[in-house]
């Protein structure tokens, strides 16, 4: 078994999934897509946003059990609190966001403007501190409400990332996000893809590593081991805790970017957030 | 010698060495296991070799099996210094692996890693 695997991530990299500099972000998509289907080809594309448990039976059932009285119920309800109660100019998010509160699938996205990655919860701050108010944590506490509520109603949207060609530093940061995915890091050398593409549905300990795509489909995610909703930021400043890597900062350029890969391989995937997981 | 008298030197060379290990093994299996705990606990340590996040071991529970079970480990490695070479620096032979390098990258003392070693090869 362990000869087909490894003759399998071979090809995988040699095929594509190295994704050298000169592939487009659709060859890599593809090459990503295809690396999943050929290692799990009885999961169907549109269980990825599921996560692990698109491929772990028993942890399937868990979780279903758990999705009957989803913990994340309470954080969507205080979230729309917070999406209607005016600022103290008088405005809402709905100034901020017409189209709102359904906007999910419209991060992360390229500013021309700003000449950077924009997403959900730093568009969020930013209509605070348009409105004068103070802009929210990025891991922890009630950005995490307001994101619940939104991601809620975001529901069955489609991940459509556009990378535009009219800017050559979108690419770029695409680039970097790619690049940041496949370098290891931290004591334990491991990099993103160490665990979630080369040994996707391997087990550490008795976790089943979950594949890449349908990663950032469900955020944000009641972890139980958290107690609380967090963001997908937390969670990739967990992951580098894990592997003793100084984790980079929420929403800094780095996560920003990974962010903007990462989603990208997962377009056309559904969103399904708020999400729950052990 | 006549063949009787060479299966009587045999046997009682047999029984010498039996006679041998019934006076040397005690102590020295004490020592050498003991020692060898030391690299159970060290390999099993979450903190420290964590083997079984990814190997199977006899007497380990939950083992993953992102690496092969560590079964007979002496047929396999029957050269020490290359079950060594291998935990302290696994790039060298796979650059590709998912294998934590232990000694290049200090997660184990040198120490550490004989005694880890040690626990392995045993297996």
């Amino acid at each position: 078994m362990n000869k087909v695997i490894k003759s399998l991530v071979a090809l995988a990299l040699a095929g594509g999934v190295t994704m050298t500099a000169q592939a487009s972000p659709e060859q890599d998509r593809a090459a990503f897509v295809k690396y999943y289907k050929d290692r799990f080809p009885e999961v169907p594309m549109e269980e990825y946003p599921n996560g692990v448990y698109a491929i772990d039976k028993v942890g399937r059932e868990n979780w279903e059990a758990i999705e009957e009285f989803p913990p994340y119920e309470p954080f969507i309800d205080s979230g729309q609190e917070m999406w209607e109660k005016p600022f103290a100019n008088g405005k809402t998010y709905k100034d901020c966001f017409p189209d709102g509160p359904a906007i999910a699938a419209k991060y992360p996205h390229w500013d021309k403007k700003k000449g950077m990655v924009v997403t959900l919860p730093l568009a969020l701050n930013e209509c605070r501190k348009a409105n004068g108010e103070k802009p929210l944590k990025y891991k922890k506490g009630p950005i995490n409400d307001l994101l619940a509520y939104i991601a809620y109603e975001s529901r069955g949207q489609k991940i459509d990332v556009k990378i535009p060609e009219d800017d050559p530093r979108a690419l770029e940061a695409y680039e970097k996000g790619k690049k940041f995915y496949f370098t290891r890091r931290g004591q334990l050398n491991f990099s993103c893809a160490s665990c979630h593409l080369q040994n996707a549905g391997m087990r550490v300990r008795t976790e089943i590593l979950s594949p890449s795509l349908g990663h950032v489909t469900h955020w944000p995610t009641y972890r139980s081991k958290w107690g609380t909703v967090g963001t997908l930021h937390r969670r990739f400043t967990g992951c580098n805790k894990n592997i003793r890597a100084k984790p980079f900062k929420a929403q800094g350029e780095q996560y920003r970017n990974l962010e903007y890969f990462l989603t990208y391989m997962s377009n056309g995937l559904k969103l399904n957030g708020p999400g729950s997981r052990k | 010698m006549t063949r009787s008298n060479t299966k009587l030197a045999l046997a009682a060379g047999i029984l010498a060495v039996m006679a041998g290990q019934l006076a040397v093994v005690p102590g020295a299996a004490a020592e050498g296991n003991s020692a060898l705990e030391e690299g159970k606990k060290l390999a099993f340590s979450r903190k420290k070799g964590n083997c079984l996040a990814c190997h199977m071991i006899e007497g380990g529970t939950s083992p993953g099996n992102v690496g092969p079970p560590l079964i007979a480990m002496k047929a396999r490695y029957p050269d020490r210094a290359k079950l060594r070479a291998q935990i302290w620096d696994a790039s060298q032979a796979n650059p590709d692996t998912a294998m934590v390098l232990f000694g290049r990258y200090q997660v184990l003392t040198e120490k550490e890693i004989d005694k880890v070693v040690d626990f392995i090869w045993s297996l």
